[in-house]
């Protein structure tokens, strides 16, 4: 076959498959922005559920989902980064911290539900934490810790090993290359890995299921040791166990998650083009 | 002969099984250009980084022997490795500029030792530009990136990096390895005024080069060395047969 015919069948079928990808994605977006669209208003961002949720706003899930995400970053953040400082620029190479690497890169791909069993053994029964914010944000830190470690190491050793010379060279110490180099350089990369850690913890029915989503509870949470409503498992109880749910409220929970999920992954590339530009090799 | 600046003592390292340096002893005299030249891997690299001991960062070697700094053991217990590194600086083959301006490259050393930023920066800032014959290029663009400079530029911002922490040694390995000749000649342009304040010790990248820079030249060969004479001998008549075949080009 003519060679310029085998490049545009090739061409056609590279073009189909793209479609193939992004065409689901598109249309999932679409039916949900314009079925939800019809829901919202500002008494369903602002105000409790009633009427067996029937009726009335979201506004304890939407609160219990921005609580879970940033208890999660603040537990997860420090210790995600810390560690992987110490991992990547100051452990030595041993069977001890190979174990712990590949540990974490076994962690990052197990199901979701398995850290929720765990959360609810360890957390919620063992340490008496019971069902509670707590016991969640511990669980999906320990989700998320895996997918900030393994990013983020990788942002720490694309940084050239020729500026860690340099500056021993001049007489600078090794925490001293870390903090003026390293960081810096590898810091577009380890927001990107946070981010996407908070994204699956933000996004995740299974991990929080046990631990400290509750299932209707109208009112925004006191203590740490509250549960909370979240928006991915009140979409799944929307959707699965509550009869005569009108389609509205269940498109509009959809379309909150989405946004909120959307806008997180917003910040993430504006923040890491913002880092990036600021580099200067 | 006066007192040596270094004095290199009965040194064997090795990297895991591999040995990189057989028994090396040599003396440094102060102000003036030795030659570490060899073929690679020969083990010219390990033996400058001895000085200043950035090969303290490579994990799994072993070394035996001393290297003296003005009489006094660098690898004593005691040493405090960041101010020796502050008495040896160091250049390395490629510019290796770090993320900044060329102001803030020049005094990095300054920040990493805690020096406030104060008037006397600026005088270093001047005088360490100077001798490394960058000032007159750049004293208009202090504020500019520093990998906006050319290649040359930016190997002798490197050497302006490493003299404004005013040291006594200066290691330069291949330093001009990435230059064009015209670089090269600056490079070197500034090495005769340098050896006047500073002890420099060099790795060339060619044998031409070693002989158009040497006072004294070291012939490094697999880890031994052949022989150590000053540089006016050593390239014309030398005394050891393998030294000869190097420099003529019989291998290497």
């Amino acid at each position: 076959m003519d060679r310029n015919r085998v490049q545009q069948i090739g061409f056609a079928l590279l073009t189909l498959s793209a479609i193939a990808v992004v065409a689901p994605i598109l249309i999932v977006i679409g039916i949900i922005l314009v079925e939800g669209a019809r829901a919202i208003s500002w008494e369903f961002f602002f105000s409790m559920p009633y009427d067996g949720m029937k009726q009335g706003g979201i506004l304890p899930a939407i609160v219990g989902t921005l609580i879970l995400t940033v208890g999660t970053a603040v537990a997860a953040i420090p210790v995600g980064v810390a560690g992987t400082i110490y991992l990547a620029e100051y452990a030595k190479d041993t069977w001890m911290t190979r174990a712990i690497r590949l540990a974490i890169v076994n962690l990052a791909g197990i199901p979701s539900i398995v850290y929720g069993l765990f959360g609810l053994g360890m957390f919620v029964l063992f340490l008496h934490m019971g069902t509670s914010i707590l016991a969640g944000v511990l669980t999906l830190a320990i989700m998320t810790l895996p997918v900030i470690i393994s990013t983020s190491e990788e942002a720490l050793r694309a940084v050239p090993m020729e500026f860690r010379t340099v500056i021993a060279s001049l007489g600078g110490t090794r925490w001293q290359a870390i903090r003026y180099i390293v960081l810096p350089e590898a810091l577009p990369g380890i927001i990107t890995g946070i981010i996407l850690g908070l994204l699956r913890a933000a996004g995740e029915t299974a991990p929080i299921l046990f631990t400290v989503a509750a299932f209707y509870l109208p009112r925004l949470p006191q203590s740490p040791f509250d549960q909370v409503m979240a928006l991915p498992y009140h979409l799944y109880v929307i959707s699965t166990q509550v009869p005569g749910m009108p389609f509205s409220v269940q498109y509009g929970t959809a379309l909150v998650l989405l946004i909120l999920v959307l806008s997180m992954n917003v910040a993430a590339t504006v923040l890491r083009s913002y880092f990036r530009r600021r580099r200067q090799w | 002969m006066v007192n040596p600046k270094i004095f290199i003592e009965g040194v064997n390292y090795s990297y895991g099984d591999s040995q990189a340096l057989r028994n090396i002893t040599l003396e440094v005299p102060p102000r003036s250009v030795t030659v570490f030249f060899g073929p690679a891997g020969g083990g010219k690299s390990t033996l400058l980084r001895l000085i200043n001991r950035l090969n303290d960062m490579v994990e799994d070697t072993r070394m035996t022997g001393r290297v003296l700094l003005d009489g006094k053991n660098i690898y004593d217990p005691g040493t405090n490795v960041a101010s020796l590194r502050r008495r040896v600086g160091m250049v390395f083959a490629l510019p290796l500029p770090l993320p900044g301006t060329v102001r803030e490259n020049v005094t990095y050393g300054l920040k990493l030792a805690g020096h406030r930023n104060d008037g006397k920066t600026e005088e270093i800032l001047e005088r360490s530009l100077t001798r490394a014959a960058l000032w007159d290029e750049i004293k208009d663009r202090l504020d500019s990136p520093a990998n906006a400079l050319s290649g040359g530029q930016q190997q002798r911002l490197c050497i302006a990096r490493s003299l404004a922490l005013e040291p006594e040694v200066l290691l330069l390995d291949e330093p001009t390895s990435g230059l064009d000749p015209i670089s090269t000649r600056k490079v070197e342009g500034s090495l005769h005024e340098l050896k006047k304040l500073y002890t420099i010790i060099i790795v060339p990248h060619s044998i031409q080069q070693a002989a158009r820079v040497a006072d004294q030249a070291a012939f490094v060969l697999m880890g031994d060395l052949i022989e150590y004479r000053p540089g006016t001998e050593i390239f014309t008549i030398p005394s050891d047969r393998r030294t000869e075949d190097y420099v003529t080009g019989r291998f290497g």
